[in-house]
């Protein structure tokens, strides 16, 4: 089969590899019929990952028909349409038991990698290095997925792929960082970065009550993506300033909740961005993390900042004071994402979410080198691509 | 049998294990090792109770006695501790240490005008042979280095009735402890045990329960006559919040020497406890979903880039 490999940063190839095979009896085998590249994939296409092999399968986001499943799959037979949850929860342990699935105990072959990094290991995620599993992912035309009894949910006929495809991850993920917000009517939400993740969480901030939502990021085409379709009000930091902005537009309160959908390779003009881009280089910090102390000192006393965004290891100069003096809780983590299927898959069958506003490019899955580098330096407008694995 | 009993006896296991390994081990620590150890004692002793003797011996002015007494009890020391510890490589390089100081001082002793230097040379030489010897014996023995004593802990979503079941069952163990082959249940408390070790050897022993209680604890040991001396304890503790069953397991290996006592150690890498929790966690894989997840025979652009050369 075809499948999109990782070999190095900036050196991802689509190379032909042997079919999966059935490895655990509660796997199944799915043939991807859509693929996306996410905004944490262009982490490691920069080499910001710790832990990537050469010829690693990579992809989080798919989904497909089921073509095979082990013999404690009995949820699920050939033919059924289903999107995968990038997390892989085994369902069992006390974590899963308690809704936490993207930090499922059972998961991660590799979990004693993680334990030394991060005194506990997460959830095995689809490629996404070893630290996190060593998982081949799907974007490729078949994929195996392990416990799928528990993670892929069916999709009734007559719904098209770009319609759920996005529950793979970054629909739930834009859901949960809204809703880690603690939303009451009439609440002002900031949301940092207006990729994927973050058009998301606008919608689902709204979806939660919010009154107003404000939109940071510095490409004008995805600001205009956030006021069209979001509804937001939004702000180019390279031409205002953030937190004087924010200030007046809530009379100095400053926003409710802020959402960090950014993560660790954040960009910022000024002398702090070489800064990082220095420290980050000689590995004496892992992530950039601008906008987190800047959601930090935004942030009105007493409320949340909510990180979807990845960040892997140490970041510097974050003001805990400000957490401590203003009263902040910082909620985080990968996504449950099998917690949020049901609910956002009723809402997309009801009419409330249409997800399908992101996507800007539809390619072939030959296509992934070329639309790494599109996604990444922002080129073209592109917000968002979709991969079909069997079109040539 | 309460925790605090459980722990109890498991010390006193623990005790009467180590009088019993120290017996054997005191035979087993190698002609070398011993002959250096006697060797240590009487250098010590001499220093120590004729130091004015020992001066004109090698040479040197007799006015450093206290120097040559402290030499002396230095010595002692080390030639106790390589004589009576199991693991007698901590006191070779001990050994080794002292070795350099004597050198050393030899060195400034043949730069001064009131040493007679043919046998401060002597002197210089013998020790320096000594050295050789305790640096050959001190690797031998940093190699063989193995008993392996780890003591770790794992919460397991599941009763401690269901624990103790599987764990009872020892023929389950290869499930999840990677060094063994198999565990053959035996007649009565008593089973055989099959480890693998590196470079193809194989270990067998028997083992029998020592202590069996249900839903409680577990303990086993090798039998007398093994070669491996192995012991283990597993205690069940309800985890508080009903968040199932804490397992504390104590595992102790004291391989025998020699090359394969050397291959059994190495199964455990560099870090046995790490390798044993990893262990503890297929355990809890096991139990909880009924598998071990791997990634072994995945496919990836690895294989591609084989196949295609």
């Amino acid at each position: 089969m075809k499948a999109n490999c990782w070999f190095g940063a900036e050196d991802v190839r689509v190379v032909d590899v042997p079919d999966p095979k059935i490895l655990n009896h509660r796997d199944a085998i799915i043939k991807v019929t859509s693929t996306a590249i996410c905004g944490s994939d262009i982490h490691l296409y920069d080499g910001y990952i710790p832990t990537m092999e050469e010829g690693d399968i990579l992809g989080h986001e798919f989904m497909g028909e089921v073509v095979e499943t082990g013999r404690g799959v009995r949820n699920l037979k050939a033919g059924d349409r289903v999107v995968v949850p990038f997390p892989i929860a085994c369902g069992n342990c006390f974590s899963c038991q308690n809704q936490l699935y993207s930090m499922c105990e059972n998961s991660n072959p590799n979990a004693w990698m993680a334990e030394k990094l991060w005194g506990h290991s997460p959830a095995g995620l689809f490629g996404y290095s070893h630290m996190l599993g060593g998982f081949a992912g799907g974007r490729a035309q078949y994929v195996r997925v392990p416990f799928a009894d528990v993670g892929p949910i069916k999709i009734p006929e007559g719904i098209p792929d770009e319609q759920v495809l996005f529950l793979s991850d970054i629909l739930p993920t834009g859901y949960m960082a809204a809703e880690n917000c603690n939303i009451r009517r009439g609440d002002t939400i900031a949301v940092w970065g207006c990729g994927p993740v973050g058009q998301f969480a606008i919608e689902s901030a709204y979806l939660l009550g919010a009154e107003r939502v404000v939109a940071i990021d510095r490409f004008e085409y995805r600001l205009r993506m956030a006021r069209d379709k979001g509804r937001a009000v939004t702000i180019n930091y390279e031409r205002e300033d953030v937190y004087d902005t924010l200030m007046e537009m809530t009379g100095g309160i400053g926003p409710d909740a802020c959402i960090d959908a950014v993560g660790m390779e954040a960009h910022w003009p000024g002398p702090g961005y070489a800064y990082d881009r220095a420290k980050q280089a000689l590995m004496l910090e892992t992530d950039r993390a601008f906008v987190l102390r800047q959601a930090i000192l935004a942030c009105r006393s007493g409320g949340i900042i909510s990180v979807p965004g990845v960040y892997g290891g140490f970041v510097d100069k974050v003001l805990f004071g400000a957490i401590v003096n203003k009263a902040l809780t910082i909620k985080s983590g990968q996504t449950h994402v099998q917690k949020y299927l049901r609910p956002l898959l009723e809402r997309i069958e009801r009419g409330e979410i249409d997800s399908t506003f992101v996507i800007t490019h539809r390619l072939r899955l030959q296509d992934a080198p070329q639309a790494y580098r599109t996604f990444r330096d922002k080129q073209d407008e592109c917000v968002k691509v979709v991969l079909n694995p069997w079109v040539n | 049998m309460t925790v605090q009993e459980v722990e109890q006896y498991s010390r006193e296991q623990g005790r009467a294990r180590e009088t019993h390994e120290h017996a054997r081990n005191g035979r087993r620590q190698g002609p070398l090792t011993q002959a250096l150890g006697w060797f240590s004692i009487g250098l010590g002793a001499a220093e120590l109770a004729i130091p004015g003797t020992l001066s004109k011996l090698i040479g040197v002015r007799d006015r450093h006695r206290p120097l040559l007494r402290s030499m002396g009890l230095r010595e002692i020391a080390a030639g106790v501790g390589i004589l009576v510890q199991r693991q007698p490589a901590g006191w070779m390089w001990a050994r080794v240490a002292g070795d350099a100081i004597d050198l050393s001082l030899l060195g400034v002793a043949l730069n001064s005008s009131h040493t007679r230097k043919s046998r401060a040379e002597i002197a210089t030489a013998a020790i320096a042979g000594v050295t050789a010897l305790d640096i050959v014996c001190g690797a031998r023995r940093t190699k063989q280095s193995c008993p392996i004593r780890v003591k770790e802990s794992i919460a397991v979503n599941k009763s401690s009735e269901e624990c103790y079941r599987f764990w009872r069952d020892f023929q389950n163990f290869p499930r999840f402890m990677r060094h063994l082959e198999s565990v053959e249940a035996g007649t009565g408390r008593r089973s055989h045990w099959r480890a693998k070790a590196r470079a193809g050897m194989r270990v067998e022993w028997d083992a029998e329960i020592v202590e069996d209680r249900r839903d409680e604890c577990i303990s086993w040991r090798s039998a007398e006559d093994a070669d491996i001396r192995h012991a283990g304890l597993v205690r069940f503790e309800r985890a508080p919040g009903g968040r199932g069953t804490i397992l504390h397991v104590n595992l102790h290996y004291g391989a025998p020497g020699g090359e394969i006592g050397a291959a059994f150690a190495k199964l455990f890498g560099e870090e046995p406890s790490q390798q044993i929790y990893d262990d503890l966690r297929n355990f809890k894989r096991m139990i909880e979903t009924g598998e071990i997840l791997t990634t072994e025979g995945q496919p990836s652009g690895r294989m591609a880039e084989r196949t295609a050369q």
